[in-house]
């Protein structure tokens, strides 16, 4: 009996410091996740710089002034600011403990940024059955290599969130999911910060 | 728990509130507006718009960085603070450096 209190008692304690480190190791892990991202920036300031540098290398082929149409793309940018307000909705229903509009704001995050990828396939479907596919030019293989990197990091995005909205369906609003969502939340509104870059390098900057 | 994060001003700084994501999204729409609108219905000077489209880009990332990152200066964020302006510096000599080593071959090579 004796023994058995001890060792309730033991594992009790070794509980408790598990569940504290836990707790430290998921704030490590968004740190960690942090940093991450900002290696991710540095990805994306290389495609950024490379498409400077072939931004006027057309090869005769059409230019951004040709091929760009900012109302199409001021629809993309909604779409995708949408989608970061509505994750963070989903964030602070989180810290709220409501689980049903967790899933919720999710699913709406979700909704948006399929809406995203699926305008961007769209538009470049359209300019690669015209002919202007990454083949054509120096400028128009750095345009998709930059916006293709982009739209690749958010169907990652998407996927991930999909499998975020079944473990919380499935475990609830638990520290693990708590860690995951949060990795999630710094990557979604992370790859709006880069669409602000791309539409005014890329689409601003080439209609001007 | 809720309640403790509502009225705890730091806490609310590590994860945002309603409020801090309207005025985030607000800044946001008029910073896109803006220079959609001056690039689709030109009125000023082109050097003008471009010092503009390019500014209001970097005023709309810092919003983004403060309100949906929550980016500040608390000790909770310092660490992510300090990586984030080492991962700027590291980005404006790449971008900078490139582009400059590149046209300056371009000019060299090819003007004359």
């Amino acid at each position: 009996m004796s023994n058995l209190v001890t060792n309730v008692g033991h594992a009790h304690g070794h509980d408790h410091g598990h569940d504290d480190h836990h707790h430290d190791s998921g704030e490590m892990t968004v740190f960690g996740f942090w940093l991450y991202l900002m290696t991710d920036c540095i990805l994306f300031a290389s495609i950024f710089a490379a498409y400077a540098v072939l931004v006027n290398n057309v090869a005769g082929g059409p230019s951004g002034h040709d091929i760009f149409e900012l109302p199409y793309v001021l629809g993309e940018t909604a779409l995708l600011l949408f989608s970061s307000i509505t994750y963070g909705f989903a964030m602070l229903a989180f810290f709220r403990g409501n689980k049903k509009q967790v899933l919720g704001w999710l699913a709406m995050t979700f909704l948006f940024g399929l809406g995203f990828i699926g305008m961007e396939i769209n538009e470049f479907h359209l300019l690669i059955s015209e002919g202007y596919g990454p083949s054509r030019s120096g400028f128009l293989s750095a345009f998709f290599t930059l916006v293709g990197t982009h739209g690749l990091h958010v169907t990652s995005g998407l996927i991930w969130m999909a499998i975020m909205m079944y473990q919380v369906q499935k475990n609830g609003l638990t520290a693990t999911n708590k860690t995951r969502l949060s990795c999630l939340s710094l990557f979604w509104h992370f790859l709006d910060v880069v669409w602000i870059c791309v539409f005014t390098v890329v689409y601003l900057m080439g209609t001007m | 728990m809720a309640n403790a994060h509502s009225h705890n001003g730091h806490d609310d700084g590590s994860h945002g509130s309603v409020k801090s994501y309207a005025i985030g999204f607000v800044l946001s729409v008029i910073l896109t507006l803006i220079p959609f609108g001056l690039v689709m219905y030109p009125t000023l000077p082109k050097s003008i718009t471009l010092m503009i489209v390019l500014a209001f880009a970097v005023i709309q990332v810092l919003v983004h960085l403060v309100y949906f990152l929550h980016l500040d200066r608390s000790q909770a964020q310092r660490n992510n603070v300090i990586a984030f302006v080492f991962a700027a510096i590291v980005i404006l000599l790449l971008v900078g450096l490139s582009i400059w080593i590149m046209f300056s071959i371009h000019t060299f090579m090819m003007a004359k």
